[in-house]
């Protein structure tokens, strides 16, 4: 099957793929970014309440990309799968505790009698939303600063370190990555209510809170971009698969590849012109300049491990072990045939368009919420 | 390779079933009451009759309380295989890891952007793409069960692919033999009518209580008819596709349906126990009877299998032991080639290494020749090879024995509803809330059956649970199985009661 495509070929697709439901899921988390604020943005009971219901007809979408993007590498990568999750096993773990507990927040958070009391459900909408981001932000920056791990000649994988993961917690860019992304969740949060709601009492206080959350985010993003470009990275050769150490390959693989460097600057010219029409113009809509602008950068800043021989997952443990997307891959049937089912990327896109559409036709105000007898 | 120790697999396999049974506490719910929901709200719409919309949303919030637990316990199912079972995501994941990928894109996305349009859309989409949305979310949960159910049908039987000596795992050759494979076929069927006849029995279930306390008596007079009809057909299918799958079972794992019957030596003429006690000192080997009593139906089990009442059945002794006349290998000669297949294949890596053509081409020769029972080759004993006797048999007989009186029950109170005397028959009542947990029971039997059957294979005949788990340290694991018994077991009870306040105040105290 796709008989003429070669194997590499395949793997930089599945890449690409793996890259973008990278980037939608970063976009996907002014959920939790919105979680976070419950406190800061909703002065009272009924502002909560609207903030919760807002985000509780879009939460599911969050949640499902992170299933997604498992799935996604489980069938494109599957040594990575066994070797990150295996190995790592705290922090993937923490972070499904962090995900296990949104899920039933939102619906128990208000019910009667629900055991916990509803201050708890909140807490636990906390907790995802700010530990839950910066680990996954944390494991995110692991691609680039590798990992503690062994793979031996069959390709089973053993972890060399006995916090299994959690010594990823020493490295101060994977703390600074793990940050960035909380406040960027929240910066995104505060631009979809400020998009979504229609309360003016809110929105001086919206504006107030994106401000001191890009103050913070703004320079992580430039010291975590910065490090990634001048700090070494690995590559490894194309016929012998050996795997050496470069000085600059981040960025050096940016300035060969024109098209991926054109993408990462329009996102982060996006991301940037978004804060200020929100600031400046206050305009509504800044959350889609933001959005683009997210999924743009994340998505260049995974693809760009992908291309040019370059290792995405190195090992501490033994350099020669590290992952790269040819010795990762699924068979070339398998990729083949998931290829063919990316083809229902498009539709999911679309259906889920329509769905948000004629959702939020109407934007929220807290008379509607308390109107619905159905709300969370 | 490497070896684990016994304890880590112990806590691997612990966590796996703690998560996976409690998940399948809210799976099956899900599975029937979006379509018993749907077909409610199709009479709505048909009919115009606001009652039926309100009877809709009544059992549709109840769906939405099980739906969210669901979720949580779900997402994680999907991660323990890479955390957990890591040598098993390498070893099959290029096989595995598609359906998995697949049901993400094609069930999760839909159940849940129409889950919201369902949940929170009755004010602000039209009354037809409303219920279109509905029906899609009955869709979506179902399609998810056919993805899941392929993967795990693969588990049991594996079909489709060869082995890589190269880069030492299983690769996928055939997409559409791992999709069709029989087992997968007859477990999705299995499966969701299993799922519809547990759906059925809630709103049974739930609907008697109002009756009984004198409540909501027309809500739950109406709310029985639909769900008896739905459940006495569903009952059926079940019964049916229960049936294909113990023919399923006799023909690819024929050591878990000697456990299923507790056959200890195999016989022509097999017959099947209806109800049996199994004595525990009973070991592997003697000559003692397996069987305390038994009331047997003679021949059933050579039917049910084979299809034929004279069909010889392999016991437990037989397959482990062998049966020269029945040509069946013992699992020691098993081994002993098992043995042969993981020997050549790590000297075939180690001349690759070497550069050793020659003698690479050898140790490849040999490792095909034994291919097919490398999985026997990380056995320790012959013994291994048996699954636990005695939890397959109970699990089985009581999933069976409850299948059974569920459609007497359906059979009943349709009978009861259409002549309208259902309010009076207050023992019926009573029977129809208490077979509720029962539906559960049988929910978590039939999944025991099906994978402490298995045992000790994770993948039949290729890869034992041994093999299978990450390399992490027991005690992690530990750690993290406690967590999960914690949380899980608070959530649970959060979830019940939630419930019950729910049904406590009734479609009536709704709005
Ligand atoms: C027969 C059906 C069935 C079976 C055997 C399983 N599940 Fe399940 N799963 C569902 C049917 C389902 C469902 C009905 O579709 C759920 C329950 C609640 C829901 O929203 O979807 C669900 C939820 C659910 C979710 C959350 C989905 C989301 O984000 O929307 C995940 C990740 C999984 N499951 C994964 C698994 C895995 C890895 C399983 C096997 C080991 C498994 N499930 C067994
Ligand atoms: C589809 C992929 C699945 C995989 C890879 C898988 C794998 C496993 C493994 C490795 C074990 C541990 C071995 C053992 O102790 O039995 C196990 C046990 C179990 N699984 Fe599955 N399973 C799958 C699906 C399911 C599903 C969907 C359910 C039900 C929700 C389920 C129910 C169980 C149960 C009840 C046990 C406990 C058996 C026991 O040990 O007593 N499994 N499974
Ligand atoms: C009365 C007739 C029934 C028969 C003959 C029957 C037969 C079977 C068999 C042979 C299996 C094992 C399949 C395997 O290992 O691959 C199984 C599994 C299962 N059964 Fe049943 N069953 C019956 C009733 C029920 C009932 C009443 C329920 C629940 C309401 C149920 C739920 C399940 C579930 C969830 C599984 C695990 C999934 C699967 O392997 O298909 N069954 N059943």
């Amino acid at each position: 099957m796709l008989d003429t495509i070669s194997l590499y070929s395949l793997e930089v697709y599945w890449w690409f793929i793996v890259s973008l439901l990278g980037g939608l899921f970063v976009f996907m988390s002014f959920v939790q970014g919105g979680q976070t604020l419950l406190y800061t943005l909703g002065k009272n009971e009924d502002e909560r309440d609207l903030i919760i219901n807002s985000l509780g007809r879009k939460w599911e979408l969050s949640f499902t990309s992170l299933v997604m993007f498992g799935g996604a590498i489980f069938a494109a990568f599957p040594l990575f799968y066994a070797v990150s999750f295996g190995g790592a096993y705290f922090v993937w773990m923490a972070i499904l505790f962090c995900f296990i507990i949104q899920a039933v927040a939102y619906e128990y958070r208000k019910k009667p009698n629900n055991f916990f009391g509803q201050r708890f459900y909140e807490i636990l909408l906390f907790i995802n939303g700010s530990l839950g981001i910066f680990l996954i932000g944390v494991a995110l920056a692991t691609l680039y600063t590798g990992g503690n791990f062994i793979v031996n000649e069959m390709n089973l994988s053993h972890w060399t370190k006995a916090s299994y993961g959690l010594e990823a917690l020493l490295s101060p860019f994977n703390i600074a990555f793990g940050l960035m992304l909380v406040f960027l969740s929240r910066m995104l949060g505060t631009l979809y209510f400020f998009n979504n709601f229609e309360e003016e009492d809110m929105e001086l206080r919206l504006l107030q809170v994106l401000k001191n959350n890009m103050f913070v985010f703004l320079p992580l993003f430039l010291f975590v971009v910065g490090m990634m470009f001048f700090q070494n990275a690995y590559n490894y050769d194309e016929t012998t698969k050996i795997v050496n150490v470069e000085s600059m390959k981040i960025l050096h693989n940016f300035l060969s590849s024109p098209l991926l460097f054109l993408s990462l600057t329009v996102g982060v010219l996006s991301l940037l012109y978004g804060l200020y029409r929100a600031l400046v113009n206050e305009k509504k809509d800044a959350i889609w300049y933001v959005g683009t602008g997210t999924v743009l950068t994340v998505t260049s800043l995974l693809f760009v491990l992908g291309i040019n021989h370059t290792v995405f997952y190195p090992s501490l443990a033994d350099l020669q072990s590290s992952l790269t997307i040819e010795n990762s891959s699924g068979s070339h049937y398998t990729l083949s045939i998931m290829c063919f089912v990316s083809l229902l990327v498009p539709v999911v896109f679309g259906y889920i368009f329509m769905a948000w559409r004629s959702m939020d036709k109407t934007k929220m105000t807290i008379d509607e919420v308390k109107n619905d007898p159905h709300h969370y | 390779m490497i070896e684990h120790s016994d304890l880590l697999i112990d806590w691997s396999r612990a966590q796996f079933a703690l998560t996976a049974l409690y998940h399948w506490l809210f799976v099956p719910l899900t599975l029937g009451l979006t379509f018993i929901v749907a077909i409610m709200e199709s009479i709505y719409v048909k009919t115009g009759d606001e009652w039926w919309k309100e009877t809709t949303k009544f059992w549709m919030g109840l769906l939405a309380i099980n739906f969210a637990i669901g979720l949580a316990t779900g997402i994680i199912m999907e991660f323990e295989f890479g955390t957990n079972w890591s040598n098993y995501s390498w070893i099959v994941g290029d096989i595995f890891g598609a359906p998995l990928a697949i049901e993400g894109l094609m069930a999760f996305f839909m159940e849940s952007t129409f889950f919201a349009i369902m949940f929170f859309g009755w004010e602000k989409v039209s009354k037809r793409m409303h219920l279109t949305s509905t029906w899609l979310v009955a869709i979506g949960s179902n399609l998810s069960a056919l993805w899941i159910l392929v993967a795990n049908g693969w588990m049991q039987h594996p079909v489709g692919m060869h082995f890589n000596p190269d880069t030492a795992r299983n690769e996928m050759e055939d997409f559409w033999a791992v999709f069709f494979n029989p087992n997968a076929v007859s477990k999705f069927l299995h499966t969701v009518s299993s799922g519809y006849v547990l759906a059925s029995l809630f709103v049974i279930g739930v609907s008697a209580w109002y009756l009984l306390k004198k409540r909501e008596v027309l809500f739950a007079k109406r709310s029985i008819i639909v769900a008896s009809s739905f459940g006495l057909i569903t009952s059926f299918f079940l019964l049916m596709s229960g049936d294909e799958s113990a023919f399923n079972v006799a023909q690819k794992q024929p050591m878990k349906l000697a456990a299923m019957e507790g056959v200890y030596k195999g016989e022509n003429k097999a017959g099947i126990v209806a109800i049996g006690l199994l004595d525990p000192e009973k070991v592997l080997g003697d000559e003692k009877d397996p069987f305390i009593f038994k009331l047997e139906i003679p021949n059933a089990l050579s039917f049910l299998g084979y299809h034929s009442l004279s069909a010889f059945v392999p016991g437990v002794h037989d397959l482990v032991y062998g049966n020269e006349k029945h040509k069946i290998m013992s699992v020691i000669e098993k081994m002993q080639k098992g043995k042969l297949a993981v020997g050549a294949l790590s000297d075939y890596k180690k001349y690759k290494k070497e550069n050793n053509p020659q003698k690479a081409k050898e140790a490849l020769a040999i490792f095909e020749q034994n291919q097919a029972y490398m999985g026997y080759g990380y056995l320790k004993k012959p013994e291994d090879a048996v699954p636990n006797v005695a939890l397959t048999f109970y699990s089985f007989h009581t999933m069976v024995g409850l299948g059974t009186w569920f459609l007497v029950l359906f059979i009943m109170t349709l009978y009861f509803s259409m002549i309208n005397e259902i309010e009076k028959k207050r023992w019926l009542l009573r029977l129809m809330l208490m077979t509720l947990p029962l539906g559960y029971v049988a929910q978590e039997a039939g999944w025991i059956v099906a994978e402490a059957g298995r045992q000790p294979w994770a993948i039949q005949d290729l890869l034992p649970v041994g093999m299978a788990a990450s390399n992490v340290s027991s005690t992690s694991v530990m750690i993290t199985f406690w967590l999960f018994a914690v949380l899980f077991t608070g959530l649970l009870i959060a979830e019940i009661k939630i419930m019950f306040t729910q049904i406590k105040i009734g479609p009536e105290g709704e709005h």
